[in-house]
């Protein structure tokens, strides 16, 4: 074998002798593999990390995280293992595996690593010094792969359902021809209530609403501001022809709007839903009778 | 530029430009008071759908067009504000207070038809 001659060479920059090193390395750690993976698994169960996994599921990724782990080491490149990083966020963090949680896992794999290669038979300190001079900045690459490869596709996820919270936040729903329902559930805050103007507004425009339920059951409290943008967009609705019925005022909403002293005369307010929409069918002339009274009137 | 004015029925149409000067204006709402009383007009529709700036001087005018036109015997309704001009004039506190808007010239003509005394 022409390694053992290369073995013998005495450490110098990080050419041959380093990728010699590393190769022993990735040999030492495949013959070792079960019993260093085993030593990791325990390592991880006594740090109380991935709690939210079930054992067999532990076992899975962290044979398959191994694997990759030595792949990585042994080819130098880290595509393979970045986009492994990247599926393995996308497995584990629904399942609510937190930041600490894989970085620590990583952390604790080197470490085990690291353990077994110094305590391996490995001959002189020398030889010990360049295994562990090509291990360690390849093992720090690896970590830092994996964490920003999880925090990445965590702030993906994030971002992709901030999106669909921001797309479903202010639904505008036709109910009866020129009637539209705007149900407002959560927080307001003035990004939100700029989007419910313009929603609403391009709303009207397209159903060619008469009439508007805005409906504020859902919303337990505004600031002032986004109090008087409501004021102002129920203003800027019956510039368009429309009127805005408002239902489900909260006490506290209520006396936001009182206190900021915005002229209420103007604002139609019914004090839940079914009222509202009761409200909006007498103004649009829809008459609401239960069937059987049809049929006992003809 | 002056701004046509149509008569239909017992209605007065006016259909403003983009391009729409004060003075444009001003002329516009004396021709209306003008002929809402020659043609015995019952109602005036201004469609401002093609206007993209409503600023304090057009909304007062307005404003005034409507109370004269109420005074001389006829209802008036703006019709065709867009959705981001309407915000700004609510923002900017330009209510258009006592005139009546619609949607479009459609629903403006269902309105005075609606609310037409003589009509029914």
């Amino acid at each position: 074998m022409t390694t053992e001659t290369d073995k013998l060479q005495p450490r110098k920059g990080s050419g041959g002798p380093a990728g010699t090193s590393l190769r022993e390395l990735v040999l030492h750690l495949r013959q070792n593999g079960t019993q260093l993976r085993e030593e990791w698994a325990r390592r991880i169960a006594a740090g109380k990390l991935l709690t939210e996994m079930t054992e067999a599921e532990i076992l899975a990724e962290t044979t398959s995280v191994y694997d990759n782990y030595i792949a990585a080491l042994e080819s130098g490149t880290l595509e393979a293992l970045e986009t492994y990083a990247r599926s393995l966020s996308e497995r584990i963090i629904p399942r609510g595996v937190e930041t600490h949680e894989v970085v620590g896992i990583v952390l604790l794999l080197r470490d085990v690593l690291a353990r077994s290669l110094i305590n391996s038979d490995h001959g002189s300190f020398e030889r010990l010094n360049a295994i562990l001079n090509a291990y360690e900045p390849a093992a720090n690459r690896i970590v830092i792969t994996v964490a920003v490869g999880f925090v990445q596709e965590r702030e993906r996820t994030i971002r992709e359902q901030q999106e669909a919270i921001r797309e479903l936040s202010t639904p505008v729903l036709q109910v009866r021809d020129r009637l539209l329902i705007l149900p407002i559930i959560g927080v307001m805050d003035p990004q939100r209530a700029r989007q419910l103007t313009e929603q609403l507004l391009r709303g009207i425009r397209a159903n060619r609403a008469k009439v508007v339920v805005i409906d504020l059951t859902g919303v337990a409290a505004m600031d002032s501001n986004v109090a008087n943008h409501l004021v102002l967009t129920v203003e800027a609705s019956r510039l368009l022809g429309a009127k805005v019925i408002v239902t489900g005022l909260s006490p506290e909403i209520a006396q936001t709007l009182v206190n900021i002293g915005v002229d209420l005369t103007k604002m139609t307010t019914v004090g839940d839903l079914q009222g509202g929409i009761e409200e909006a069918e007498r103004e649009l002339g829809y008459k609401v009778v239960p069937s059987d009274d049809v049929v006992a009137a003809t | 530029m002056q701004v046509p004015i149509l008569k239909q029925g017992t209605y007065l149409i006016a259909v403003v430009q983009p391009d729409l000067s004060d003075r444009d204006l001003v002329a516009l709402r004396d021709a209306l008071v003008e002929r809402v009383g020659t043609h015995r007009s019952t109602g005036v529709i201004i469609d401002v759908t093609a206007l993209d700036v409503m600023d304090s001087f057009a909304s007062l005018t307005l404003s005034n067009l409507a109370s004269m036109i109420r005074l001389r015997g006829a209802r008036t309704v703006i019709v065709g504000i867009q959705p981001e001009i309407a915000f700004t004039m609510a923002r900017l506190g330009l209510m258009l207070t006592g005139v009546t808007t619609a949607l479009d010239l459609e629903e403006g003509l269902a309105y005075l038809g609606r609310s037409d005394p003589r009509s029914s």
